[in-house]
């Protein structure tokens, strides 16, 4: 556990001068050399911002508390003390490990963390309620659970900002995080559906009580796997095949990683009967392909391969065609096939505009309300103002990944911050588009508000990785030659700001062949150019 | 690489306006579709816990919620509920909703736009949110007659009263009946052994309300509409003499038609047309069917509000209609109110207030005023004429024919020192016609000159006559019984 009593301790005193991030005073600008000071930290930004969200958050609580007339329990004070000392220990942690790394991207997170609480909380109070009416006992809160799971992400995410101190070094594990990765993805289909199963999907790994959803860490795997594999192989996708139309397609031979990528998505669409995970797996290999190739060519390719073969699994596999028939008319039977889709879209027409106000509405009506459909529970009981404004939360920090890609000057770095930056807005479009009825429902958590351990701990894994490529961003070169207390000792490295080649720093390379690749120097070379 | 960088970003947000879209799309667009939907069981549970408005009539008040302390607050009770179910309908939080219950929902529950500034004064005050109430144009008098009248004989059927200058409906009686309190009760067990036990899925259930759900074949009541059509053509007077024998054979066909039991019309071979109308022989009225055509029939049936699927009082009304006329024997037997002719018995009241009114049809409706939550009017229908559907002259000749028809009957009930106007029917249904007893009718209003109410009532299976059964010996009395009640109040 990291410190709370420090942590709190440090919340305090940074909160009052924190408004102005110029004045930013401080513990820690004293102990640099005075160039450092030139470039803002703006942790003082984060910890009002995440003040900010813990205000909301303790707002919400306390409306769902007047709606359902419960009385400000003692257990509730601790949650919310334990709500608070976490994120003031991740900011800790973030001032001491990624002092430079965005300041939005965590309160965004942690906002939508402690909304997801209280909503969790409120359905917990419903189906308190609903076993006391029914005589039966009155089963476990999620919310106390919701929290140990966040306690053990926030450690994780502690853990990957002090043992990753420089994002260049997962890339020699790109292989291994490939094979790993692949192996979560493809285990809950192998596995019996005994250990694998829950509501129809195989997405799971359930041993003795706990179950996790291996997939939501094997998609930080891919995507560091896709990330140095991009890097190390990017002349395979930059090689010019023939023109059509205005665009470079690559040679028919080098399509063969792509076509690995969709053999697997087919088969998790097929096998685990979980079209979620496979678009996400797929619309992340295409998006890092393209930022990497900048050819639009193998979207092209890779949305038809994706629509033939989902049109495919469409025509052959029976439970697809319930998701797809559910999805095309979501109201045709509402006693049974639809009955989950219906009700969470009646909860959110009934929210209408403003919502039922939190804890004055009927989410606990939706099977699975705080898990898959707490999107339709936000929009019941927040309204379309509410679910708007956290849909527009997630897309800031996902633009905020990406801006990070942008600002960030090494390729694997760009990549791996996109990369992650681009997963967690296709989860959010692939969990609260089926749930609303955009596309099939497909049954997955939503990153950080859902109940459920996996998706947390995984997703604040990924804010980790993301903070620490932004850490790398934004710090001054003048920074970079400090050692960082307690740093893991690694043989100097060039200066970032001079390795803008983007060549992955290989010093002490363990995995991943060496390509000896010519430098691909900024600016970026004009499309379509085809190396000799 | 920043190029498809930024073009990513444009992605992402793409797809969260995407899905903003959708959610603009389910919460505003779709939304009132989606809430409506009987499966949303929000609004339902929302509303136990909110004071639904009463149903009133005539100062009585039918149904209303009172405060329970079980964890739905508002318990529905309805008083007399079987004599007012008709109108009043059930409130299930199992079977949904109907009647008044269901047409008048977004008043009684609060939610219906012309009580949105109470809605607002009960936010700022600090009041209880609770429903506005609906006061019916039920007589409580007129109902009770009426639903006593069929009761009290074992009769099944329908009775519909209507004040025929405004339209409003005084009477709705549905025979037999059922009691809405057990399946508004908060135990889902008692909810089910009531619903069972009212033979929901049969034809017969009594929850289907006979005067505005049910069509009937309207047999000679229907001679009012065929009248209707030639005196409007100037085809025929009270004097025109007109076929006496006692069976003719249909146009187009070999198929005789024969008066009630056989009779003959009169002695001669022909009789005065008011004669015929009097004895409600049926050779003429087949003949004059023919003459007038299928399609002036159809239209003088649409003028008096026929073939309309769209009426509500505010409950949907189904559809009266004269069916197919293909060909002339299928005119003729049309004419006399069999074949495919098919009303309600809302319909046939309409047919009556009309004449009543001379000739000028008025929407019916059963609801007077829409109150407050405190009784204050937020509402009133007014009373709504529609297209005239005879001449005033079309309508005082029917009168008289009427009245010749009512002094000329036999059967008991009648009301000293009033005339009343009548017309009697004894139709034949189903699928062996000549041995099922017949559904007998009674139009009637009164009192001539100055009608105060307008009344149909329909016996199904000859009550407790059988066979013998006629319109005017078994719904004879109850119609006059319910005009009886409805002039002891003074005619308002």
């Amino acid at each position: 556990m990291v410190r709370p009593a420090q942590a709190s301790r440090a919340g305090r005193t940074t909160g009052g001068p924190g408004v102005n991030p110029a004045e930013m005073p401080a513990d820690r600008t004293a102990l640099r050399p005075v160039v450092a000071a030139a470039v803002s930290t703006r942790r003082g930004i984060e910890l009002l911002l995440l003040a900010f969200a813990a205000v909301i958050t303790t707002g919400a609580l306390v409306l769902v508390e007047a709606n359902q007339n419960q009385e400000l329990t003692l257990t509730l004070l601790y949650l919310g003390l334990a709500y608070l000392a976490l994120f003031a220990a991740a900011h800790v942690a973030v001032r001491r490990f990624a002092p430079y790394a965005d300041p939005v991207i965590l309160p965004c997170a942690a906002l939508l963390n402690g909304l997801g609480l209280v909503m969790i909380h409120r359905i917990d109070l419903a189906k308190a309620a609903n076993a006391l009416a029914r005589g039966n006992p009155v089963p476990d809160a999620d919310a106390l659970r919701q929290i140990a799971w966040l306690t053990l992400g926030l450690v994780l995410f502690v853990v990957v900002l002090w043992r990753v101190r420089d994002h260049r070094t997962l890339a020699r594990y790109g292989y291994t995080a490939g094979f790993v990765g692949l192996v979560l993805l493809g285990l809950p289909a192998v596995l019996p559906s005994a250990l694998s199963e829950v509501n129809g999907a195989k997405i799971w790994i359930r041993v003795g009580g706990v179950g996790i959803q291996p997939g939501e860490f094997a998609k930080i795997l891919l995507t560091v796997f896709f990330a140095s594999f991009l890097v190390a192989k990017r002349d395979l996708f930059t090689t010019a095949g023939k023109h059509v139309l205005g665009m470079t397609f690559p040679r028919p031979r080098d399509l063969a990683p792509l076509l690995i990528a969709w053999v697997v998505a087919m088969g998790v669409l097929v096998f685990e009967s979980d079209l979620g995970t496979s678009l996400m797996f797929f619309g992340i290999v295409l998006s890092m392909i393209y930022v990497a190739t900048e050819r639009s060519s193998w979207v092209l390719i890779g949305l038809v391969i994706f629509g033939a073969g989902a049109f495919a699994a469409w025509t052959f596999v029976d439970r697809v065609q319930v998701r797809v028939a559910a999805w095309l008319d979501p109201l045709s039977d509402p006693a049974s096939a639809t009955y989950q889709v219906s009700q969470g879209l009646f909860g959110m027409a009934t929210g209408g505009m403003l919502g039922t106000g939190l804890g004055a509405g009927r989410p606990d009506l939706v099977p699975l309300s705080s898990t898959d459909f707490i999107f339709t529970s936000m929009g019941e009981e927040t309204g379309l103002i509410g679910l708007m404004a956290l849909l527009l939360l997630y897309c800031l920090i996902s633009t905020r990944a990406l801006r990070t890609a942008l600002a960030v000057r090494d390729t694997f770095g760009k990549l791996l911050a996109a990369g992650l930056g681009f997963t967690l807005a296709i989860q959010v479009f692939v969990v609260a588009g089926g749930v609303i009825g955009l596309i099939p429902n497909t049954g997955q958590a939503a990153p950080f508000m859902s109940y459920g351990g996996s998706s947390l701990v995984a997703n604040y894994v990924l804010v980790a990785l993301v903070l620490r490529v932004s850490d790398a961003a934004r710090r001054p070169a003048s920074d970079k030659s400090r050692p960082e207390p307690g740093a893991a000792p690694t043989p100097p490295r060039t200066p970032l700001a001079e390795a803008h080649t983007e060549m992955v720093s290989r010093s002490g390379a363990a995995g991943g062949a060496e390509v000896d690749t010519p430098p691909h120097g900024q600016p970026t070379p004009p499309r379509g150019r085809s190396r000799e | 690489m920043n190029t498809p960088l930024r073009r990513v970003s444009l992605v992402v947000m793409g797809l969260i306006v995407l899905l903003l879209g959708q959610a603009t799309w389910v919460q505003v667009v779709k939304a009132d579709e989606y809430k409506a939907n009987p499966y949303n069981q929000r609004v339902l549970l929302d509303e136990y816990n909110r004071q639904r408005g009463q149903i009133s009539a005539g100062g009585e008040v039918l149904a209303s919620s009172v405060a329970t302390d079980d964890r739905f607050k508002y318990l529905r009770t309805y008083a007399n509920g079987p004599m007012y179910a008709p109108v009043t309908g059930y409130y299930s939080q199992v079977y949904g909703t109907s009647g008044i219950e269901r047409s008048m929902d977004s008043v009684l529950n609060g939610s219906d736009d012309r009580l949105f500034v109470r809605r607002i004064s009960d936010v700022v005050t600090g009041r209880s949110p609770a429903g506005g109430n609906v006061a019916l144009t039920i007589d409580p008098k007129v109902q009770q007659a009426a639903y006593q009248a069929m009761v009290s004989r074992g009769y099944e059927g329908s009775v519909v009263a209507i004040r025929p200058q405004t339209g409003e409906i005084l009477a709705l009686v549905s025979v037999p009946s059922y009691d809405p309190n057990p399946l508004a009760a908060h135990d889902g067990a008692t909810q089910r052994n009531a619903w069972n036990s009212l033979n929901p899925n049969s034809s017969d259930s009594p929850l289907i309300n006979r005067a505005t759900s049910e069509t009937y074949p309207p047999g000679s009541t229907f001679k009012l509409v065929t009248t209707s059509t030639a005196l409007e053509a100037s085809m025929i007077t009270p004097q025109t003499p007109v076929t006496a024998e006692p069976r003719i054979t249909l146009p187009d066909s070999v198929t005789t038609l024969e008066n009630y039991d056989g009779e003959r019309c009169g002695p001669g071979p022909t009789v005065p047309f008011s004669t015929a109308f009097t004895k409600s022989c049926n050779g003429p009225f087949a003949q004059l069917a023919d003459q007038v055509g299928a399609d002036r029939l159809r239209a003088q049936a649409a003028a008096y509000g026929m073939e309309n699927p769209n009426l509500t009082i505010p409950m949907p009304v189904a559809e009266s209609s004269v069916g197919e006329l293909g060909d002339g024997a299928s005119l003729a037997q049309s004419g006399i109110g069999q074949r495919d002719v098919r009303l309600t018995p809302l319909q046939n009241a309409m047919i009556t207030a009309t004449i009543a009114n001379g000739g000028i049809p008025m929407q019916p409706h059963a609801v007077g005023q829409i109150q407050g939550q405190d009784l204050s009017v937020v509402d009133t229908t007014e009373p709504d004429r529609l297209a005239r559907a005879i001449s005033g002259g079309t309508a005082s000749t029917l009168t008289q024919l009427m009245i010749g028809s009512e002094n000329g009957g036999t059967s008991g009930g009648k009301i000293p020192g009033v005339q009343l106007a009548s017309k009697t029917g004894t139709a034949e249904w189903g699928a062996s016609p000549k041995t099922n007893p017949p559904h007998t009718w009674y139009d009637v209003f009164g009192p001539v000159p100055d009608p105060q109410v307008a009344v149909s009532v329909i016996v199904e299976r000859g009550g407790n006559r059988g066979d013998d059964a006629t319109g005017s010996s078994v719904a004879g009395p109850v119609g006059r019984a319910v005009v009886a009640a409805a002039l002891q109040q003074g005619g308002r």
